[in-house]
């Protein structure tokens, strides 16, 4: 692998690991933004509200469920090819995760802070965007960064149907029976993966109030 | 749908060994998992170096994993275990974590109670942590079932069986009824599997229900 | 206690749905040796080759098991070397060119004959059948007409400014790229990974992602889209006849006597009918269309 993976053919062009990378990262980083701007929305409204959480719970699952392959394969079918499928079949994988954790975060939030908040004369969406968010952050982050992991994994198999992507290495490495090449693809993909989430954790220690990080690392979470 | 009903035997065969490569993988990796999660749950350098390992392990694409196994463990390319061996994987790095917290969660002063009432480890571990770790054990059970269920699907794109089966044939011959009733089945599976890990869920922790 | 005793009864009852899930009811355990297990490649006249040799096999009272749609020779010849595959359809040509790639045969015999030669131990070919189905430089009408194409020379002068499209494996193979640089010192612009012959190529060439594909002779979807293959003078493309590769204990008198009868009802023009019907709107499945054309052909 390491032969495939430091040959230098292998780093330029069009075809070469350097596109690839930014490809993939593309498709992750599209992709999250807009699984994030439907999921969260969704999540933090009905754990606001608080009905529907048995629909939100039901959704997650449900959609948890659906073979991301079928669903680019079908996307294909009725759309043609391209890049279309592959977000329609991954933003669909990254909603579950968002929109859980955010649920279960608004849910989660201390109902004193809430009420103090009623009680100051908030309303209701100032009480959910002021204070229900801000607090719920940990569990939206940690729904959010376990969504990219999945995505980042996933989008491999947009490969599949010729859309770009390091999981280009993988099939491409397949098909020609080179080892080398699909282990490079596989150890590329878990380095973005890395990646994008140390940047994500980054992000959420710079956004989440000091407040709120964990104590320690207890057992309990 | 309809295609279901056209293609019952070939459907139902799917069917099958779908699902016999959904659940070995979760019954070894469960096993496997309780006493990396036990050791978690109780050691520091363990968490340490077992969850971020794990974390890891679960962003190697399935793919990846199904086609390398075969070269790493020198079985023929055919062979199930090319899939069950990778899933195995995904679901120890995800029942760890969730067993240690599980584990973890369960109330001091109860252990401390056994212990002082004579219980031996083992004893203590099988009829009080075990039981009292279950609600939480049994949710991460339920996300890597259904998580399996939808990854058994990859094994098609080396020909292993399953609905992956489906989507390729589907795929190739442009037949999207065939790629809907694999999804069908898929959803259908993970739904059954799932409802069915709660139902034993709730069996098995009754006391979880009590004074309602 | 009681709790443990019905998690055990729930666990026992997950693996009744599924069958005895360590020793499982067909693939996980190496069939009975007496079982024939087929495959096929990862498109579908393969897997319609394949649903045929299996049907009429099963209807002789031999015991098949079927792998379809395994992945591309790269990948399934491993498993009918290591014994996981008996029996698969095959093409004389490419398969001869794969096993040893500076073979210079073209003509159907002796591209037959070299195979025989050429095949390890314990794999043998049975009888070839008039049905031929060749890898092909295809265009589409509109490129042929601005290019003025007939053949695969009128596209020399052109191939630097083109993209060609085709199965990964193409790049390598020696009745691939390599040949067709090699016999007509034609070197493309770029090469996409594509699929084997499949939606990708045909999508492909019809929104110009490539100007030029490896497509199938045999494929429904070049009447279709009117797509034009052009002629190949200097045989990149050697000739390749439908036949079983099978594993020699596997082929016993039966076994061969079945096989070859349908190698002598094959020709190229059945196949190319048998194709249409897969692609028609219903999209029928290959072990139907097998079956139908097994009864008309009298085996």
């Amino acid at each position: 692998m390491g032969g495939w993976l430091f040959d230098p053919a292998h780093w330029s062009g069009s075809t070469g690991i350097p596109v690839r990378l930014l490809e993939h990262l593309g498709y992750t980083l599209l992709t999250l933004l807009i699984a994030a701007v439907i999921a969260i929305p969704l999540g933090a409204f009905v754990g606001h509200t608080g009905k529907g959480g048995f629909v939100i719970v039901g959704l997650s699952n449900a959609l948890r469920a659906l073979p991301t392959t079928a669903v680019l394969i079908l996307v294909v079918l009725w759309a043609g090819l391209g890049d279309f499928p592959v977000y329609v079949a991954l933003v669909l994988l990254a909603i579950p995760p968002i929109m859980a954790g955010t649920y279960a975060g608004v849910r989660a939030v201390d109902p004193v802070a809430v009420d103090a908040a009623r009680g100051v004369g908030m309303r209701e969406s100032g009480v959910l965007l002021q204070v229900e968010i801000p607090n719920a952050l940990p569990l939206i982050y940690g729904g959010f960064r376990g969504a990219a992991l999945q995505v980042v994994a996933t989008a491999t198999i947009a490969a599949y149907t010729g859309a770009g992507g390091l999981g280009r290495f993988v099939f491409d490495g397949l098909a020609l029976q080179e080892f080398g090449q699909m282990l490079a693809g596989a150890v590329l993909v878990a380095l973005l993966a890395v990646l994008v989430d140390l940047g994500f954790a980054g992000l959420q220690r710079l956004t989440v109030s000091p407040g709120l990080r964990p104590v320690g690392t207890g057992g309990k979470r | 749908m309809t295609w279901i009903f056209e293609n019952w035997e070939r459907f139902w065969e799917v069917t099958e060994v779908h699902l016999r490569l959904s659940i070995v993988p979760v019954l070894v990796g469960f096993v496997l998992a309780i006493p990396l999660g036990w050791w978690a749950s109780r050691s520091q350098t363990a968490r340490a170096v077992l969850f971020p390992f794990a974390n890891i392990l679960f962003t190697i694409p399935s793919i990846a994993l199904i086609v390398i196994t075969p070269v790493l463990i020198g079985v023929k390319i055919l062979d199930e275990i090319n899939v069950i061996v990778p899933l195995v994987i995904y679901t120890v790095a995800l029942m760890v974590r969730s067993i240690a917290d599980a584990l973890s969660a369960v109330p001091g002063n109860v252990v401390a109670a056994a212990n002082a009432m004579g219980y031996r480890p083992l004893r203590r571990f099988l009829t009080v942590d075990f039981p009292l770790a279950l609600p939480v054990t049994i949710a991460g059970l339920r996300v890597a079932t259904v998580s399996n269920i939808s990854m058994v699907s990859v094994g098609a794109l080396v020909g292993l069986g399953g609905y992956g089966q489906l989507f390729t044939e589907g795929y190739q011959t442009d037949n999207s009824p065939k790629v809907i009733a694999g999804l069908i089945g898929t959803v259908v599976l993970a739904v059954l599997a799932d409802g069915l890990l709660l139902l034993i869920g709730r069996l098995l922790t009754p006391w979880a229900r009590a004074g309602r | 206690m009681k709790r443990i005793a019905t998690a055990v009864a729930a666990v026992m009852l997950l693996s009744a749905c599924g069958g005895d899930p360590l020793t499982g009811s067909g693939n996980n355990e190496p069939a009975p040796t007496d079982t024939i297990v087929v495959g096929s490649g990862n498109f579908p006249e393969s897997r319609l080759l394949a649903e045929i040799y299996a049907e009429a096999l099963t209807a002789k009272g031999v015991k098949i098991s079927k792998k379809l749609n395994i992945g591309n020779r790269e990948l399934y010849y491993k498993g009918v070397q290591d014994g996981s595959i008996d029996l698969i359809p095959e093409y004389t040509g490419v398969l001869l060119k794969y096993i040893n790639k500076d073979a210079t045969q073209v003509g159907s015999d002796e591209v037959y004959e070299a195979l025989k030669k050429a095949l390890p131990q314990n794999l043998i070919v049975l009888d070839k059948s008039e049905a031929e189905d060749k890898d092909a430089v295809v265009v589409t009408k509109q490129i042929a007409a601005q290019y003025s194409l007939k053949s695969i020379d009128d596209l020399v002068p052109y191939c630097k400014d083109l993209v060609f499209g085709g199965p990964t494996e193409f790049q390598n193979r020696a009745d691939g790229l390599p040949g067709l640089k090699a016999k007509y010192n034609c070197e493309f612009k770029e090469f996409k990974s594509l699929d084997v012959g499949g939606p990708l190529t045909v999508a492909g060439l019809k929104d110009n992602t490539v100007q030029a594909a490896d497509l199938f002779t045999t494929d429904a979807a070049i009447k279709a889209n009117e797509f034009v293959v052009l002629e190949d003078p200097k045989n990149v493309f050697a000739a390749q006849n439908v036949l079983p590769l099978i594993n020699e204990k596997k082929a016993s008198q039966q076994v061969r006597d079945t096989l070859n009868a349908i190698s002598k009802k094959l020709d190229t023009k059945v196949l190319l009918e048998l194709n249409e019907k897969l692609s028609a709107p219903d999209k029928p499945e290959p072990e139907k269309v097998a079956k139908e054309w097994l009864a008309s052909a009298g085996i």
